[in-house]
């Protein structure tokens, strides 16, 4: 059997990093989330109005944002606005700022999508019985375009928390940035070490994706 | 007749360039069933969806019990839990099942209470034949299950008069019975109703008094005695043609024996 490099995870306190690493990381990405679903989720209700300037500026904004690399999002937050605007952002804060400026993009779209793909006599029959537009809304056309927007709103969850692996640029140490302390201090005593601990990641950001993935299918069974 | 429910005058509807209402006026009576009949494209739909609002019209007036009906009156939903629609495409709202269906408008615009909308929403199922399917959801009934519901949905909120907008046209042949027959029992309980069809054996049947509509005016209107047996008018007479068929059959040649 190869040298897996997986001893290196007992030494010390190793494994307890590796998992405060991946603590890190789902910080960030669960505060963001929860940042984005929400405020996703009111823009993409604005985006499906009719006034021409919120709907330009909407547009603006989520193309302006998802052509963007998150890299560079980050970098102009952290280094850019920080020595501009001479305020002071710590790693964790700007990567918070940049992911839910992406997630409420990205979840905006899927929003609008989701509203516009209700059918307009679902509208219709509402308002026959009486509903008016805010109760239409309310019963009939968000607990359906929720249960339309479940599985693309995990994919961008789950794409979120994936992604949270660039803030190491900014110098935020989270899961990867702690395996690869751990690599290096340990390349002289096993150097296979970079197999083992990347592997122990992998299987970390498995196991922190797939009770979404999980969630996302019991909900889909249960509202279908 | 009686008193009058609704009363359109003078209504006209253009989408656009195209005239669809051109200055129609009628007069629905209490306990009256009216069926409007016409080829497609006739404005039929267009009509019913004008009498709850649904399109705005650009010249003529709606009223029901002399109130006006427009996309801009206030008190349009009170105005609308007075006038049941049911849709050529049943249109339940699928994340509810069949109860919960039924009772949301009671619950959610009359402010009833859930045991009173669901005690009078099952006793209305059980009259429909649907009971058991309370519980059900929209995907699990047939076409003529939903479109059952659908009535229901719509009785729940004790409308004083209802439109039916090609019910059945939507359904596969077998399930049109069932769900003419609900129609046709709400008749005879005096309901008022305006029903736009293509079944005419269900139209004369049903109806009071039956309206041929065609580019966007009533053309004949009368019993569907005087309708069905001696139309007046060249268009009633073409339009009831499209209904009966005939074929020219050769002479068979005399069998040689």
């Amino acid at each position: 059997m190869p040298d897996l490099g997986l001893s290196v995870l007992l030494k010390g306190k190793n494994f307890a990093r590796i998992l405060g690493g991946l603590g890190v990381a789902l910080k960030i990405s669960l505060v963001s989330v929860a940042i984005s679903l929400l405020l996703g989720t009111l823009l993409g209700i604005l985006m499906t109005w009719k006034n021409p300037l919120s709907r330009a500026i909407l547009r603006l904004y989520l193309e302006f944002i998802r052509i963007m690399p998150q890299m560079v999002l980050l970098f102009l937050v952290y280094f850019g606005t920080t020595r501009a605007f001479g305020w002071n952002l710590s790693g964790e804060l700007s990567s918070v700022i940049v992911f839910s400026l992406w997630g409420t993009a990205e979840m905006s779209d899927l929003v609008r999508g989701a509203l516009t793909s209700i059918p307009a006599h679902q509208y219709e029959s509402a308002a026959a019985l009486g509903l008016s537009k805010r109760q239409s809304y309310f019963f009939v056309v968000l607990p359906q375009a929720v249960r339309r927007l479940i599985p693309l709103s995990i994919n961008l969850i789950t794409r979120m928390i994936k992604t949270t692996s660039l803030v190491l640029m900014i110098g935020v140490v989270e899961v990867l940035k702690v395996a690869q302390q751990i690599i290096e201090a340990n390349r002289m005593s096993s150097p296979n070490a970079a197999f083992g601990i990347y592997l122990t990641v992998l299987l970390l950001y498995f196991f922190a994706c797939w009770p979404i993935s999980l969630l996302a299918k019991y909900l889909e069974r249960r509202w279908r | 007749m009686s008193n009058p429910i609704l009363t359109l005058s003078h209504l006209t509807k253009r989408f656009d360039e195209l005239l669809v209402l051109d200055d129609l006026s009628l007069t629905v009576h209490e306990g009256e069933v009216v069926v409007i009949v016409g080829p497609s494209g006739c404005g039929k739909s267009t009509l019913l969806r004008c009498m709850n609002a649904l399109e705005e019209i650009q010249g003529g007036e709606i009223r029901l019990h002399g109130e006006l009906v427009s996309k801009s009156s206030k008190n349009l939903t009170e105005l609308r839990q007075k006038i049941g629609m049911v849709f050529q495409s049943y249109d339940l709202f699928p994340h509810l099942t069949v109860l919960e269906n039924i009772v949301l408008a009671p619950m959610k615009v009359q402010k009833r209470s859930r045991e009173d909308a669901s005690k009078e929403a099952m006793a209305l199922l059980a009259r429909v034949g649907l009971e058991e399917k309370a519980a059900s959801y929209p995907r699990q009934l047939s076409g003529g299950q939903k479109q059952r519901v659908a009535i229901v949905r719509a009785l729940c909120m004790h409308p004083e008069i209802l439109l039916f907008d090609e019910v059945t046209a939507a359904l596969d042949p077998e399930m049109v019975r069932e769900v003419l027959d609900v129609i046709l029992r709400l008749a005879d309980q005096g309901k008022t109703m305006l029903i736009v069809t293509h079944e005419m054996q269900f139209a004369r049947a049903v109806a009071d008094r039956i309206i041929l509509l065609e580019a966007g005016r009533i053309q004949e209107e009368g019993t569907p005695e005087e309708f069905f047996d001696s139309p007046k008018t060249e268009r009633a007479k073409k339009f009831l043609q499209t209904f009966t068929f005939e074929r020219k059959r050769l002479e068979q040649p005399q069998s040689q024996n």
